[in-house]
């Protein structure tokens, strides 16, 4: 079976600027549960854009499923939650009308959704616990709620890599548990590939069988335990 | 007879109200989406562009509405492509392309020597002007929009709601943002008879921001707006036969109203 996720020897730079990211090689098998973790401007959202094939490697190459990521052919097979600021919920938009949205990868383009689609919808909300308001509108609901919605819209087109980026900023330390074990839960479920973005170790490190830290490469790749000391200081996060 | 039948007894009225009709359905349907991923002046860039385009049919001696709708798609297109290669932001593209609009148009209208009432009437719309062959084609190209629109609803609102995550998911957003434009520069060439082209982006504005006042879901924002509109072109029409105005001015004043009156059933309803 093809690796999930495969950079094979990456350099990215923005136009003519310093590179972003040097001699990136990073595998992710299906299934697994990778923490994409590093201070704030280190690369982790880039390496991911390249991951996902909205970037291309200035050098290197960069593979989904075993298909170059920039073509990769199914990408109804991809969910992801963006962070929370690039979301737009000004307009009075409900839980199951964003879910909904997520379906679209699987369905045609025109005309509303069939019933079996429907029914993912219904089902995807119910695996994150927001079956009660799923009428309301998301304005309405707390940050916790809202990430929560936006994670059911990305498992709703039924994901084989699930890509959350910073799904926990901004929301209160209590929604920030109870999300990360939401996601623990969806994994051990679901068995779909997570890379879970996040410039916090705190929230990721208990739950990862797997760390990535990002600083303008791949600085530490393996167990959250074998993690240098160092990396657990708070002020090295925004260094 | 009645006010309201001596209205409709008129040829002219009636043409009116029917393309008033579609045109108020038709420019919140479509400017429902600007309005959710903050493009809401991007219908104002387009009828700049819309205007030069009228300027050159009269100079060229062309149908003004042929010239207009060819124009504001280029303006559409042009605007998109700015935004979408990010080498200008939102703003300063549409910037570039409002201003040149209007420039280029004052410069083609004066080479015309169109500068008269004539003109007046397509920068802010005249109820007399409307003929039975501008309906059709009113009608056709309205129709044509809010299928569309109707068809893509769904694949409209996930664009606007999480465009990465659209993107991410092999959805075609750069096909639809271009759509969203070409549909923009539709609506505006549509309605320049009735609305005018400097007021239009109003209707595809104001509805829209009204309804999201008193809404609780997507949908229902979206049929409020669709309903705003409509009845705010049907009644702006009508003070304009009444009150010898500009249909653009009372159309666009109406729904200014319906905004202030959601505003305070919004106000009343949070307490």
């Amino acid at each position: 079976m093809p690796l999930a996720v495969e950079l094979r020897g990456v350099d990215f730079a923005y136009g003519r600027a310093q590179p972003v990211l040097r001699r990136v090689e990073l595998a992710v098998a299906p299934g697994e549960l990778v923490a994409i973790a590093g201070p704030n401007g280190g690369g982790k959202t880039t390496l991911v854009r390249l991951a996902l094939g909205l970037e291309r490697p200035t050098d290197g190459a960069a593979r989904l499923f075993g298909e170059p990521a920039h073509r990769f052919s199914r990408r109804e097979l991809l969910g992801y939650l963006a962070q929370r600021s690039q979301l737009g919920v000004d307009a009075p938009v409900t839980v199951r009308e964003v879910v909904g949205a997520g379906r679209l990868p699987r369905t045609r383009l025109f005309g509303p959704l069939r019933s079996d689609d429907h029914a993912k919808v219904e089902e995807a909300i119910e695996r994150v616990g927001l079956t009660a308001v799923a009428d309301r509108p998301l304005m309405r609901l707390s940050g916790g709620q809202q990430q929560r919605a936006f994670l059911a819209k990305a498992l709703a087109s039924e994901p084989a890599l699930l890509v959350l980026d910073e799904p926990t900023a901004g929301v209160d330390l209590e929604a920030q548990e109870a999300l990360a074990e939401l996601i623990e839960r969806l994994h051990r479920e679901l068995g779909v590939t997570i890379l879970y973005v996040s410039h916090e170790f705190g929230a990721v490190e208990r739950f990862v069988e797997r760390i990535v830290l990002v600083q303008g490469g791949i600085a530490f790749d393996g167990s959250p335990s074998e993690l240098p000391g160092h990396w657990h200081d708070p002020s090295h996060l925004h260094a | 007879m009645t006010p309201l039948t001596s209205m409709l007894s008129l040829e002219f009225m009636r043409l009116a109200l029917a393309s008033g009709a579609v045109v108020g359905v038709l420019a919140p349907a479509v400017g429902f989406f600007l309005v959710q991923r903050r493009l809401s002046l991007i219908g104002d860039g387009i009828g700049h562009v819309a205007f030069a385009g009228v300027a050159a049919g009269l100079l060229l001696d062309i149908p003004p509405v042929l010239s207009a709708l060819v124009a504001a798609l280029l303006g559409a297109v042009a605007i998109e492509w700015l935004r979408a290669r990010r080498r200008t932001a939102g703003d300063q593209a549409l910037a570039l392309v409002f201003y040149t609009g209007i420039a280029g148009g004052v410069v083609l209208v004066s080479a015309a020597g169109a500068l008269d009432v004539d003109l007046f009437a397509y920068l802010f719309g005249s109820i007399l002007t409307v003929s039975r062959a501008d309906f059709a084609v009113v009608a056709a190209l309205g129709l044509v929009g809010i299928v569309t629109v109707g068809l893509l609803y769904r694949a409209l609102a996930a664009v606007t709601l999480d465009e990465e995550g659209a993107r991410v998911a092999g959805v075609p957003v750069a096909a639809l943002n271009v759509l969203l434009g070409v549909l923009a520069a539709v609506t505006i060439a549509v309605s320049m008879r009735i609305v005018g082209v400097l007021l239009i982006a109003a209707l595809m504005v104001l509805p829209v921001i009204a309804a999201l006042r008193i809404a609780s879901s997507l949908a229902t924002a979206m049929l409020a707006a669709l309903g705003i509109g409509l009845s705010s072109a049907l009644a702006g029409i009508t003070i304009a036969y009444y009150a010898d105005l500009p249909p653009g001015g009372s159309i666009v004043l109406v729904a200014a109203a319906s905004f202030l009156v959601a505003s305070g059933i919004d106000r009343v309803r949070s307490g």
